[in-house]
């Protein structure tokens, strides 16, 4: 596969959601081979990037309830969530909803 | 008399009088409460509110609000807004805490309160409107109310002592024209959101915790409501709380004021221009803001949808699998009751019967800084695979003498028994059921328990 066909997109975690990832990353790369939708994005960050705990992240190929996906400061539903296809260069946000108070 | 000993002399006056005041507090918050009860009875509408003139501030109420009133976006007709409406603030704790002291002090007319807790010494880093006086049980509903008294009396002020549930929460919410979400739990959330949508309130929600806080306003002007946002409730290990898993001080404070910001731009119409959105706030990030722009109202939504499946409030602590004082689960891991041993017994092992043994603290680092029992040896239950080696020399130097394990509450330290009987074989392995905060119950009440 050539370069051309693949994709970077810049992944950050927040709201606690870092705490799930590989040396609590809050921000990684991801490089996806194109097209690529946030399902993949999603599947790629649970088998890469979380540390152990995936059943907290992410089940049936989408995230776990609770945590929101932020597409380029957007709320994935305003796009067309799990189907949203990615571009080069995107940024999407994974953060868990907090209930402290 | 010696400058330190009037110094002292004085101290222990202010000591005393802050205790008198908040009796006297809790006193009038009892009987203003039976007059409303009373009027309300005894008059067909709830005439709760301070007589004033509707359509003009009184000359106190221009000279307390004058710096407020040269804002454009207040101006007499903003102040008069807010001096004729209601806020309720469910939760005065961090979040609760600055929200009331701000909205009381920018001049809401009536602000409702309701906790069903009583002030802790724990909550006052982030719970200021809480006074140290009252940490040693006053109920925060009254201990808010001399805080928010004490910074302007022309806030009539509601409290609701109780814990708000499907029984009680429409008719408390009912009168009020916006909601404050400073709640701490997820169970109570959905209650207050599904009440709002159905009473048609607006609702201001915030949460804080560790490092992060999050803002919002649901049920407001086409936009969605929480459960448009959430549907599904969260798995219950990822809900974090602030007693377990800490909170900076700030940070609620940080949320709490943006919420009471929220409410004045709601309550005097200058939030129709804005599209749905959250706030996010973090210690860590550059920005520490970050705006994210949210879906509109869902048409399928259970509770706000055009055909809602949710018309009447329910068991929302079922719903989420956990409620308002679920914050520390007892975990049961260990079966036989042989395998653990009560605080008081181990107090015997180091105390009377001297026998040799090892106790091993398996809670994180972090926390074994804070305090420990003397000649524990600390190895956090999550390193226990990568230094397998050393905890197996530790078993082997033992020579059959046994090991107790400990952690806060008692729950890590029976999975450390498992661990240690089952994948290193050593039999002669008991945890302390409840952990250090057992042990400052029932043997030493001066160990720091937390
Ligand atoms: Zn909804």
């Amino acid at each position: 596969m050539s370069e051309a066909e693949e994709i970077t997109v810049n992944v950050e975690f927040s709201g606690g959601m870092e705490r799930l990832m590989k040396d609590q990353a809050s921000s990684i790369q991801a490089k996806l081979p194109e097209p690529a939708t946030i399902r993949d994005l999603i599947i790629h960050v649970r088998d890469n990037v979380v540390e152990d705990k995936k059943e907290l992240f992410s089940k049936n190929d989408t995230v776990c309830p609770g945590i929101l996906v932020i597409i380029n400061g957007s709320d994935w539903e305003v796009e067309d969530s799990e189907d949203t296809v990615l571009s080069n260069k995107d940024t999407v946000l994974f953060i868990s909803t907090l209930h402290g108070g | 008399m010696e400058r330190s000993e009037r110094i002292n002399l004085l101290r222990s006056r202010l000591a005393s009088l802050r205790a008198e005041e908040l009796k006297i507090e809790a006193e009038l918050c009892e009987l203003e409460e039976a007059q409303t009860t009373t009027e309300t009875e005894s008059t067909t509408t709830c005439s709760n509110a301070m007589p004033h003139n509707e359509s003009k501030l009184s000359s106190t109420e221009i000279r307390r609000y004058s710096r407020q009133l040269l804002i454009p976006e207040i101006g007499t007709k903003g102040q008069l807004c807010l001096r004729n409406s209601s806020a309720l603030i469910v939760g005065t704790g961090g979040l609760g805490s600055p929200c009331a002291m701000y909205l009381a002090a920018m001049g809401i007319g009536t602000l409702g309160l309701v906790d069903h807790d009583i002030v802790d010494y724990s909550n006052l880093h982030r719970q200021i409107i809480h006074s140290e006086a009252a940490a040693s049980g006053t109920p925060k509903v009254v201990s808010a109310h001399m805080g928010v008294s004490r910074l302007n009396p022309l806030c009539n002020v509601r409290l609701y002592n109780v814990l708000l549930d499907s029984t009680n929460a429409k008719d408390i919410m009912r009168n009020y024209d916006i909601v404050v979400d400073a709640t701490d739990n997820a169970a109570t959330r959905y209650l207050i959101n599904d009440a709002c949508v159905m009473l048609g309130i607006p609702l201001v929600s915030g949460s804080a915790v560790r490092l992060d806080g999050q803002l919002t306003v649901y049920n407001y002007n086409g936009g969605p409501c929480y459960r448009c946002m959430f549907p599904t409730p969260p798995p219950v290990d990822t809900m974090a709380n602030c007693s377990e898993t800490g909170v900076l001080g700030v940070v609620p404070g940080i949320i709490g004021c943006l919420q009471a910001m929220e409410v004045v731009k709601v309550l005097t119409h200058r939030k129709k221009n804005e599209t749905p959105s959250m706030l996010l706030f973090s210690y860590r990030s550059q920005p520490h803001f970050q705006h994210i722009k949210l879906r509109p109202r869902k048409p399928t939504c259970a509770v706000c949808g055009d055909s809602p499946s949710v018309t009447e409030l329910a068991d929302y602590v079922a719903f989420c699998g956990s409620g308002p004082n679920d914050n520390a689960p007892d975990w049961r891991v260990l079966d036989d009751p042989a395998q653990r041993v009560s605080c008081r017994e181990y107090s015997q092992v180091v105390g009377d019967l001297r026998k040799p043994h090892l106790l091993l603290d398996v809670r994180e680092e972090l926390q074994f800084d804070i305090c420990s029992l003397p000649n524990s040896v600390n190895i956090p239950m999550d390193q226990f695979d990568q230094r397998r080696d050393e905890l197996e020399r530790i078993l082997r130097d033992l020579n059959g003498a046994p090991i107790y394990t400990v952690c806060r509450r008692g729950n890590l330290s029976q999975l450390a028994v498992k661990y240690i009987r089952e994948k290193l074989s050593y039999d002669q392995c008991y945890d302390i059921a409840r952990g250090l905060i057992g042990w400052q119950q029932d043997v030493d009440p001066n160990f720091p328990a937390y």
